[in-house]
C-alpha cells in the first residue's frame, strides 16, 4: 500500500465550482486540491452536500447541468481539462476516465441490453469490433464473478439483480481499460450482504488492471477497505487528507473525529414488562401476498410491548415493509391476524375505527416524497390532529406548536413554511410530528434514517428515543442497518424470504451462536479495520462470495 | 409474451364496450333531435296519410329499442340503412368519401409524423438555440391559425401566385396516382401544418424530460456524442407519450378535416356529414358519427398497444 509514489495521473488545483440556484451562482466547491498517482485509490468522504460527486464529475472535465467550473485547473495526464474543447474532453470519457454511478438500476438504460451498453464505448472509440468487445465483456463478467457470464449481458437491466448490475457497471467502466475510474457511492443502494460481493469485485479488478480510482462514499468503514488515501470534505472545502491507516487511527480535525464518533449513541436496553400487560401490537401467524403474486410473508409472528423498540432487520425483499403494510391494514393478510392489546384489528384499514387507526402511525424513509411539497407544515401536522382529535381553531394551532416544540423545531419559524424549504433532517422531523399528531401508542419507522447523513441520522435517533421515554411509545423499527439496531433496539426480529428466522432481545442477538443468516448479516457489516474485508474474504473463502454465500 | 397478448385482448374488449356505449348515445341523440323525420322528408305540404305511410315504411312506429337493435345489427355488417333523402344505401353514399378521407389523412400522416418527430429530435438536440425558438414559433403559428385560413394562404401562393398546385382537389375516375398526389397536395400540406406542432413539441418535451435521468448522464460520461445520446438513449424511452400524441393527431386528421375539405372542395366524409346534418339525413349522420368514434377508439387502442410494446419491462419479462 505504501509503495513509492508513481507518476501523477490527475492533478486538481484550486478547483472552484458554482451551482445555479435562485437566479444566482453559488459556490459549491471552494478551492479543492487533489493529487492522484497511477494505480492509487483515493477515498473522498463527507456528508451529502459536501461536493464529493461534483468533484468526481469534475475529474472527468464534466460539469453537471446547472453547475460550472469557475476557477482552478484540472490536469489529467498532462492535459488541462478546463481549457480543452468539449470534444477533446469527451474523447477522454469512457476511454481513459470511466464512471461508476450510485444506482446501477437507474444508470443502465432500460431500453437496451446490458452488453450493448457495455460495448458502446469500445466500438465508438474503435478500440474493438463489436464481436471482440462482446467477448471481452464476457471475460470481464467472469472476472467480476457474475453468474452465467456468457449469457447475462444479453439480458435487459430489469432482468438482473441490483448487486449484479452494479458489477456489470464496473465491468462496463473497465471496457476500454481506463487509467482512472470514478466510483460514485457504488454500494450505497445495496444490502450489506450484496455490498461485500461488489466491494470485493471492485477491489480485485482495480488491482488486476492497476487502475487508479476515486472512491466516493459517505461510509467510513467502506472507504477504509477500498482506499490508499482518504480525503475528508465538508461543504465544498477540504478538511484533511491522510493515508488510510493514519486517518483511521489518528484523525486531526474535530469534524473528522465527529464523523468517527457518530455511532457512539447507545441507549440502555429495556426488557418486556413483567406485570402481565398485553403487547401493544402482536402479529400472529400472518401470511400475505400481493394480488396475483407469490406469498411474500410466511407465518410471521412477533409481539411489540409498550415503550419498547423492536427492530425488524433483513435484506430488501425479505418482507419487512410488507409486514408494516399488514399491521397498518393497507394489505389484508391471507391468513393470521394483528392484535392490539389482545383485541384483533380488522384486516382492512377501511374497516377500522378512528381509534384503531390512530394506534398505528408510520414514518417513512423518504421524507422528500412522504410530505406533500405544496402543503404548509402547519397543515401537514394539523390535519391528523384535526382528524383524530377533532381540534379546531386556536386549540389546533396550540397543538401544532406543541408538536413542533416536541420535535425541536421553532414553531414561529416553521409554522408557515413548505417542505421544500427544509433540510432532509428537518423534513424527517416533520414526518415524526405528523405521526405524533395522532397521539398513537405505536409507530412504525420504515428505514427512517437510511436516506440521511450519519450526523443527522444520529439526531433523529436521539429524538425518537427521547419521545419514546416521554410518551411511552412502542416502535417497530424497520432497517437494514445493523449499527442503528445496535444503538436503539430492545428486541430484534431477523427476517429472510418472508419468514422470521430469529427473534429475541438485542444483547442475545448480537452474541453467538446465531442463526446462519443472522451470522451472515452481522459479519457483512463493514468495520473500520482496513483489513476487515481481506480477513472476511479469507474466512469465507473466495467461493463463498457472491451467489454461493446465500444461506438457505 | 402471453402477458402482452392478454393485455391487448383486455384493451380490445374495453374498446368494444366503449364503442357499444357510444353507439347507444349516437342513436338516441339523433332520436332526441326536435322535429319529425317523416315531416322533414316529405315537406310541409304532406298529408297525414302520407306521413303515416312513410313512418310505417321507415319503421318509425316500432319502439326505439327495437329500432336501435336493428340498426346495430345492420351496422355490424356495415349496413347502415338507406339515406332518407336520396334512398341510396348509406354505405354506398359515404363509402367512397370515407376512403377519400382516409387517403387524405394517410397522405398528410406519412409526411407529418416523420417530419414532426425528426424536427422534435432536432430541437431537443439544439434546445434553447435560435433553431429551437424559430421551429417552436413557426409551428405554433401554424397551429394557432384556423385551418381554412392556412388553406387560403397556401392557395394564394401555391396556386394563384406560383401556379404549382391546383386550388381545387376535385377527383375524377381514372386519375393516375401521381396526379392524385398532386391534386391533393395542398389540403395534405394544410393538415401537415396543423398537426406538426403538437407532435414536435411532445417529442421535444418527452426527450428533454429524460435528459436528467442517471442513464443519460452515464451515456454522456461514457463519451457518447450528443446526437447519439438523444437518438440512442433518450428517444427509445420517450416513445410512450409521443405515440399517444401521434394517435390523437391521426384521429384528428380523419375526424377534424371538415373545414379543409370544404376549402379545397374535396369529396370527403366531413362534407358528407355537414350535408347530411343540414338535410336531416339521420342514417348518414349516425353512420358518420359511428365511424368517427370507431376511428378514435381504434387509434387510441393502437397507441396503448404501441406504448406497451415500447416498454422493455413488458416485452422482456423477468
Amino acid at each position: 500500500m505504501n509503495t513509492p509514489k508513481k507518476e501523477v495521473l490527475l492533478k486538481i488545483r484550486g478547483l472552484e465550482i458554482q451551482g445555479y440556484s435562485d437566479e444566482t451562482w453559488v459556490d459549491i466547491i471552494k478551492g479543492v486540491d487533489l493529487t492522484l498517482h497511477r494505480g492509487e485509490v483515493l477515498g473522498l468522504i463527507g456528508e451529502s452536500g459536501a461536493g464529493k460527486s461534483t468533484i468526481g464529475a469534475a475529474a472527468m472535465g464534466y460539469a453537471r447541468d446547472g453547475t460550472r467550473i469557475s476557477a482552478g485547473s484540472i490536469e489529467f495526464d498532462g492535459m488541462e481539462l478546463t481549457t480543452a474543447s468539449e470534444s477533446e474532453r469527451r474523447a477522454l470519457r469512457g476511454s481513459r476516465i470511466a464512471y461508476v454511478a450510485q444506482s446501477a438500476a437507474a444508470s443502465f438504460n432500460p431500453a437496451h441490453k446490458i452488453i450493448d451498453q457495455h460495448t458502446e464505448a469500445p466500438v465508438h472509440y474503435r478500440i474493438q469490433k463489436r464481436m471482440e468487445a462482446q467477448e471481452d465483456a464476457m471475460e470481464l463478467y467472469e472476472r467480476l464473478r457474475l453468474p452465467n457470464p456468457g449469457e447475462i449481458g444479453f439480458r435487459y437491466p430489469h432482468q438482473v439483480s441490483g448487486g449484479q448490475l452494479q458489477r456489470a457497471m464496473t465491468a462496463m467502466a473497465m471496457s476500454c481499460r481506463p487509467d482512472l475510474i470514478i466510483f460514485d457511492e457504488p454500494t450505497t443502494a445495496l444490502d450489506v450482504t450484496t455490498q461485500i460481493e461488489v466491494l470485493a469485485a471492485i477491489r480485485d479488478i482495480v488491482d488486476q488492471f492497476n487502475t487508479a480510482a476515486i472512491y466516493i462514499t459517505h461510509d467510513l468503514a467502506v472507504v477504509a477497505q477500498m482506499a490508499d488515501t482518504i480525503k475528508v470534505l465538508l461543504r465544498g472545502n477540504e478538511v484533511e487528507e491522510a493515508p488510510t491507516e493514519e486517518m483511521l487511527e489518528n484523525p486531526q480535525e474535530d469534524y473528522t473525529k465527529s464523523l468517527w464518533a457518530v455511532r457512539s449513541f447507545q441507549r440502555p436496553q429495556k426488557s418486556r414488562p413483567t406485570d402481565g400487560s398485553k403487547p401493544v401490537i402482536s402479529v400472529k401467524n400472518v401470511d400475505a401476498a400481493y394480488t396475483g403474486g407469490a406469498k411474500v410473508l410466511d407465518d410471521v409472528s412477533f409481539d411489540i410491548y409498550e415503550g419498547m423498540t423492536v427492530a425488524v432487520v433483513g435484506e430488501s425483499g425479505s418482507g419487512k415493509s410488507t409486514t408494516a403494510r399488514v399491521i397498518t391494514g393497507l394489505l389484508p393478510p391471507m391468513k393470521g391476524e394483528v392484535l392490539h392489546r389482545g383485541e384483533p384489528l380488522p384486516p382492512k384499514y377501511t374497516d377500522r375505527t378512528k381509534d384503531q387507526l390512530r394506534q398505528a402511525q408510520m414514518i417513512y424513509q423518504m421524507a422528500d416524497t412522504a410530505l406533500n411539497p405544496k402543503v404548509r407544515i402547519s397543515e401537514i401536522i394539523g390535519r391528523p390532529a384535526q382528524f383524530y382529535s377533532g381540534l379546531k381553531g386556536a386549540a389546533l394551532k396550540n397543538r401544532v406548536d406543541e408538536l413542533l416544540d416536541l420535535i425541536e423545531l421553532d414553531p414561529s419559524k416553521f409554522y408557515n413554511r413548505f417542505p421544500p424549504e427544509l433540510s432532509g433532517g428537518q423534513k424527517q422531523r416533520i414526518g415524526i410530528a405528523r405521526a405524533l399528531a395522532a397521539e398513537p401508542e405505536f409507530i412504525i419507522c420504515d428505514e427512517v434514517t437510511s436516506a440521511l447523513d450519519q450526523l443527522v441520522a444520529e439526531g433523529i435517533l436521539k429524538l425518537l428515543d427521547r419521545l419514546q421515554n416521554e410518551l411511552n411509545l412502542a416502535y417497530m423499527f424497520i432497517t437494514h442497518d445493523l449499527a442503528t439496531v445496535r444503538s436503539i433496539a430492545d428486541e430484534v426480529v431477523v427476517m429472510q424470504h418472508g419468514r422470521v428466522v430469529e427473534h429475541g432481545p438485542k444483547d442475545e442477538m448480537f452474541k453467538p451462536p446465531h442463526h446462519p443468516y443472522t451470522d451472515l448479516l452481522l459479519s457483512s457489516v463493514p468495520e473500520m479495520d482496513p483489513n476487515w474485508l481481506t480477513t472476511l474474504l479469507e474466512e469465507r473463502g473466495v467461493d463463498n462470495v457472491g451467489e454461493a454465500a446465500k444461506v438457505g | 409474451m402471453g402477458d402482452i397478448l392478454s393485455l391487448i385482448a383486455k384493451r380490445l374488449g374495453l374498446g368494444l364496450i366503449t364503442l357499444l356505449v357510444i353507439s347507444i348515445i349516437i342513436f338516441f341523440m339523433v332520436e332526441l333531435l326536435p322535429g319529425d323525420i317523416a315531416q322533414a322528408v316529405l315537406g310541409q305540404g304532406a298529408t297525414e296519410e302520407n306521413l303515416a305511410a312513410l313512418r310505417e315504411q321507415m319503421g318509425l312506429n316500432k319502439p326505439a329499442v327495437v329500432r336501435y337493435l336493428e340498426w346495430l345489427a345492420g351496422a355490424v355488417r356495415l349496413d347502415f340503412g338507406s339515406s332518407v333523402v336520396t334512398g341510396e344505401p348509406v354505405t354506398q353514399a359515404i363509402g367512397d368519401r370515407f376512403i377519400n378521407t382516409l387517403f387524405l389523412a394517410a397522405y398528410a400522416a406519412v409526411i407529418a409524423v416523420p417530419f414532426a418527430i425528426t424536427l422534435g429530435v432536432l430541437v431537443a438536440l439544439l434546445r434553447n438555440t435560435v433553431f429551437d425558438r424559430v421551429a417552436n414559433v413557426t409551428t405554433l403559428t401554424a397551429i394557432s391559425s384556423p385551418e381554412f385560413f392556412l388553406g387560403y394562404i397556401l392557395i394564394l401562393f401555391f396556386s394563384v401566385r406560383w401556379g404549382m398546385f391546383p386550388a381545387i382537389s376535385s377527383l375524377s375516375p381514372g386519375m393516375s396516382f401521381g396526379e392524385l398526389l398532386e391534386r391533393t397536395f395542398l389540403p395534405a400540406l394544410t393538415l401537415v401544418l396543423v398537426v406538426t406542432a403538437h407532435m414536435m413539441r411532445m417529442t421535444r418535451a418527452a426527450i428533454i424530460n429524460l435528459l436528467a435521468s442517471p442513464y443519460i448522464e452515464m451515456a454522456r460520461l461514457k463519451g457518447t456524442p450528443p446526437w447519439r445520446v438523444i437518438v440512442k438513449h433518450a428517444l427509445p424511452n420517450a416513445w410512450a407519450p409521443i405515440i399517444n400524441v401521434v394517435a390523437l393527431n391521426l384521429a384528428y386528421l380523419i375526424t377534424g378535416v371538415v373545414l379543409v375539405e370544404v376549402v379545397f372542395v374535396y369529396p370527403g366524409i366531413g362534407q358528407a356529414l355537414v350535408d347530411a346534418v343540414s338535410k336531416r339525413d339521420f342514417p348518414i349522420v349516425q353512420a358518420c358519427c359511428l365511424i368517427f368514434a370507431a376511428t378514435f377508439i381504434l387509434l387510441n387502442l393502437a397507441a396503448d398497444v404501441g406504448s406497451i410494446l415500447t416498454n422493455p419491462r413488458l416485452r422482456h419479462p423477468k
